[in-house]
């Protein structure tokens, strides 16, 4: 993986489906879920419902929201917050696209695998 | 053109030299004149060999709708008139900056007091083998329309790559120029830069229907041909032929010059609020640029630079800032508009408008009150209102309601509430369009005693058709009933009106063939619907097109898609396949073997007579299944909407008690059943005597043997509400037993709703019902199994084995690691 100081080089966008997630493995923590929706917005999130740790990257994406696999808790991508009644976050990722390249942001990543 | 002397005697003034002689480069010198016409000498440089024309236009010049004398912004008599030199068909090649002058491929050199670089941009190639073959062209300038026409007038194919604005301009102008025409799209929907899924859709169905060809996800690998163009390979190994290829795909800026002349270059050649470049000397405008990080391919932003570039220029400075922009397609007949940002999020909230009689899109997105984005296909009359409400960003709380019928509407009735419009009608105001109901009769039928939406359709028709009525319908409603309305009918999701059976009504009698499709025709008020509806309509298609619809795996919950059990942990289980309950020593062993291999923590023997291997992780899933595979076992669909297991006794094989080889007829039905997708899951079993040791009358289907046949028994269910079986009837053979149960699937998967299993399905429609079609109605029986085996044909395809090949093998693995320790080192 290339990488700058502060940005993480993922891949290209279009390795990650549309409607659909990849994810960024860490060593020794959580992975990273990306997510691409049907407008082509690319976001990423620890790949960690609030409710029980439901794998968000294996849900159904939707507008601009996730379905957790396990029961089905609705994750906004942009804010991890859980949407409708259910209550929780999940921390998000800073992505920035460049040159079709996802790049995410180190620093979240690190936190994450700490 | 001929060369002017470029120094009349004389003339101290200030000398501008403009390079490129496009739409900004021009613009730019009208507006400096505008403000003050003799403060400085021009001369403009241009690549092209003629005057300054309107670059949109080259579509409908490609359409035959326009020559180009019709699209000429400054004709000749433009540039002598105001004094201005124009050397065409001379491209500069270098600038001086030191010794302030251009030099340009002739040998002429000029020298500057200020320069405007205006180059416009590039197109961009991909680089593909072939790409410089004769018949390759781009779509940029007169030129290019030029070959474009020589080539249609030879006749032919072409193809188009690129289904992006210029793209689909451009395979509009050829196919009406009689070329037969491939679109080849790398994304799934058509301007998906513009447009959102659903308009692309609609798009893309009209451009079919005039004739184009429109591969989506389609990926170039190369062009073909001897000396000339012959066609296009694409990475999927089909070959288009072809006589023209038109590139299509993106513009860079073209920033060469800039860049070799030593100027602050990112995307674009960097300028200030006032388009300064890095050398206080040289400007620049138009879409070579980058501002604020920003770069354009519309001109009007080029019209707001060009304004601050000339109040610059006359040293009354404003400054531009930045441009939100919209984009129409110039395709006749086919309308459609966007503006702004439309990928949704946080706090936006869409406002969805689909009328599918007359074909129409409308989306508006708002945030905070205000309106920050908007497509329209079909009917754009309201995109400038749109776009204007967005630029003023306008607060639209008071129109919120009306917004999204448009500017005369919403205007007209002001902050109306949507009640007392519906009052204000005449009673013979029509309704319902679809059937053709007025105001007056809706509300004598619910003053008849329809009190709800669902009677109202059932008895004057209202709203029972595309649905696109309901609002009006639940508004006389509660006009007439005051508190009194029932609610409607129990809808599929928040995401529309209907309920199921009206979805899949609607589906067959209207032979829908996609989930855009559907959502436009039944008026979807969100735009990719939701994790309730997706699944759903997928299944509704897959059953009302068994070979025909594909599949939409990104409506598929993730077990459906990986073939195998999420668990609580992320990891997953794996239940292969045994037919009947039977297993043997070579995949007894190749189980013990994976289990072993991918260290699986846990084997158990299932309640349905499987082993199920736990804990194997996702990028293991393909090499699991390979191993299985081999040993010829298949995908066990523990997993899915669909067949899970035949559940047998020993029966009359071995057992004291047994009547009938009840584990033959076990295997024989799971042969018959598996791999069918239905609207839940669905289990067999399949006892030797009414001992029932298969415990056969908790099961989807269930046959009881006994000494004179087989009782076949239907709806039971495990579960939280345990309930026995229904018996359906008793039949004498085997054959019957097996053709009785495919009749009944089919008639489950044709009629129950999605996620309904059996047993609430069979209470819901009465037990009788189901006797009816399948027991009494022996043709009726008949044609449900034909139809069953029919689909069955499709679906008997080991989803392992194809994944275990390399299927979709991107979803497994990660798409990058990351270790901290080694970021650290
Ligand atoms: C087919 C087509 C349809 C379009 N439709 C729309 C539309 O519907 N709506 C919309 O907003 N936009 C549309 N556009 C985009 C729009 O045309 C551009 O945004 C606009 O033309 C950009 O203006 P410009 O002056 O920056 O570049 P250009 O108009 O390209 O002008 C640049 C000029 O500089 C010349 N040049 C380049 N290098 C040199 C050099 N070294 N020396 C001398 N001359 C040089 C080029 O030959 C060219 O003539 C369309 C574009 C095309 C091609
Ligand atoms: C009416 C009383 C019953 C009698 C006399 C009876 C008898 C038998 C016999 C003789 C066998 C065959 C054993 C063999 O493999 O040799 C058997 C198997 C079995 N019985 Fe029963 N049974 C009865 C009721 C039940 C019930 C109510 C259940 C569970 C709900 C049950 C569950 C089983 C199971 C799971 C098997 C193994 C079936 C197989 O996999 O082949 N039995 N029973
Ligand atoms: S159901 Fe009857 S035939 Fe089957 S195992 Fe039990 S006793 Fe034997
Ligand atoms: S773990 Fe995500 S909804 Fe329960």
């Amino acid at each position: 993986m290339t990488a700058t100081a502060e940005w993480l080089d993922i891949g290209w966008v279009d390795q990650i489906p549309v409607r659909g997630s990849r994810t960024v493995q860490v060593e020794g923590g959580d992975d990273i879920a990306l997510f691409r929706t049907a407008e082509g917005k690319v976001f990423a999130l620890l790949d960690r419902c609030p409710h029980k740790h439901g794998r968000l990257s294996q849900g159904i994406v939707h507008g601009g929201a996730v379905a957790c696999p396990l029961h089905n808790w609705r994750i906004s991508l942009s804010t991890g917050e859980a949407l409708g009644d259910d209550k929780g976050c999940t921390p998000t990722v800073p992505v920035k696209i460049d040159g079709g390249r996802v790049l995410i942001c180190r620093a979240s990543t690190l936190k994450a695998a700490a | 053109m001929e060369h002017r002397p470029l120094k009349p005697a004389a003339d101290t003034r200030e000398h501008l030299v403009v390079i490129g002689n496009g739409m900004a480069g021009c613009r730019a010198v009208e507006e400096l004149l505008a403000r003050d016409p003799n403060r400085y000498r021009v001369t403009i440089f241009g690549a092209e060999p003629r005057v300054n024309y309107n670059r949109i236009m080259l579509s409908p010049v490609l359409a035959g709708e326009k020559c180009f004398d019709d699209i000429v912004i400054n004709d000749a008599a433009w540039y002598a008139d105001n004094g201005i030199a124009l050397v065409a068909g001379d491209p500069v090649l270098a600038i001086d900056r030191a010794a302030k002058t251009v030099m340009t491929r002739s040998g002429l050199s000029e020298a500057y007091d200020r320069l405007l670089i205006a180059t416009g941009s590039d197109p961009f190639i991909i680089p593909v083998p072939g790409k410089d073959l004769p018949g390759v062209i781009a779509f940029r300038d007169m030129d290019d329309v030029d070959t474009m026409l020589a080539a249609a007038d030879a006749g032919g194919d072409a193809v188009v790559i690129g289904g992006g604005l210029l793209g689909l301009e451009a395979a509009h102008g050829l196919s009406l120029r009689g070329m037969k025409v491939t679109v080849i799209h790398l994304m799934p929907t058509l301007m998906e830069r513009q447009l959102d899924e659903a308009a692309g859709w609609l798009l893309k169905n009209a451009l079919e229907a005039r004739g184009q060809t429109i591969l989506t996800g389609a990926d170039t690998a190369e062009i073909v041909g001897d000396g000339k163009v012959e066609g296009v390979k694409l990475k999927d190994g089909t070959l288009i032929p072809a006589s023209l290829v038109v590139m299509a795909v993106g513009i860079r800026p073209s920033v060469a010059l800039a860049r070799d002349a030593g100027l602050a270059v990112g995307r674009g050649i960097q300028v200030d609020d006032h388009m300064v470049t890095s050398d206080p000397a040289v400007l620049a405008v138009g879409e070579c640029v980058e501002h604020d990080g920003q770069v354009y391919g519309l001109v009007a932003p080029l019209w707001d630079m060009c304004r601050s570039l000339a109040d610059g220029l006359v040293e009354k400075p404003s400054g531009y800032r930045g441009s939100v922009t919209s984009t129409k397609l110039k395709v006749s007949g086919i309308d459609v508009f966007s503006a702004g940002d439309f990928s949704g999020g946080d706090g936006c909230e869409d406002i969805v408008l689909r009328d599918a009689s007359r074909g129409v899109y409308k989306r508006v997105i708002v945030k905070d009150d205000r309106i920050v984005g908007a497509v329209l296909y079909g009917d754009t009359a309201d995109g400038s209102w749109y776009f204007d409400l967005l630029k003023k960003q306008e607060d639209v709380s008071d129109l919120r309601d009306l917004l999204i019928f448009g500017q005369a509407f919403a205007a007209g009735g002001g902050a109306a509430d949507p009640k007392a419009a519906v009052a204000a009608l005449s009673d013979d105001a029509e309704i319902c369009g679809c059937n053709g109901v007025t105001k007056g009769q809706v509300v004598s039928c619910i003053a008849k005693g329809a009190h709800s939406l669902d009677a109202v359709r059932g008895t004057c028709k209202a709203s029972a058709s595309c649905g696109s009525c309901t609002g009006l319908v639940e508004n006389l409603l509660a006009l007439t009933l005051g508190d009194e309305v029932q609610s409607g009918p129990k809808t599929m999701c928040k995401c529309t009106s209907f309920g199921h059976d009206d979805v899949r009504r609607e589906i067959v009698a209207q032979a829908m063939r996609s989930i855009p499709e559907v959502m436009q025709q039944l008026h979807w008020t969100t735009p990719d619907g939701c994790s309730s509806c997706r699944p759903a309509l997928n299944y509704y298609l897959l059953c009302a097109l068994p070979g025909d619809y594909v599949d939409d795996q990104q409506s598929r919950f993730v077990n459906e898609r990986l073939h195998a059990n999420i668990q609580k942990d992320g990891t997953y289980s794996v239940v292969p396949r045994m037919w009947g309950g039977l297993t043997n020593p070579t995949e007894l062993r190749a189980i013990a073997d994976v289990v072993e291999k991918y260290n699986a923590p846990m084997v158990k023997v299932t309640g349905g007579q499987r082993l199920d291997i736990f804990g194997i992780k996702k990028e293991d899933l393909p090499a699991v299944w390979a191993d299985l595979n081999a040993a010829g076992m298949v995908s066990g669909h523990a997993y899915g909407k669909a067949l899970r297991t035949v559940k047998t006794c020993v029966g009359s094989e071995w057992c004291r008690f047994g009547t009938q080889d009840s584990t033959g007829l076990g295997v024989k039905l799971e042969r018959m059943s598996w791999g069918s997708w239905m609207p839940h899951k669905f289990k067999i079993a399949v006892s030797g005597c009414p001992r029932n040791c298969a415990e056969a009358t908790i099961k989807d289907f269930g046959v009881v043997c006994v000494d004179s046949g087989y009782e076949l028994h239907v709806g039971g269910n495990g579960g939280i509400h345990v309930r026995a079986t229904d018996l359906l009837c008793k039949v004498a053979t085997e054959q019957e037993a097996m053709d009785h149960c495919a009749a009944f699937i089919q008639l489950y998967r044709e009629e129950a709703r999605y996620l309904e299993r059996t047993a609430p399905w069979i209470e819901r429609v009465g037990l009788a019902h189901i006797v009816a079609r399948i027991v009494d109605d022996e043709p009726g029986r008949e044609a449900l199994r034909a139809r069953f085996l029919f689909s069955q044909s499709f679906s008997q395809d080991d989803p392992w084995a194809q994944r275990a090949e390399g299927a979709e093998a991107e979803h497994h693995a990660p798409m990058a690691r990351f270790t901290p320790q080694e970021e650290l080192a």
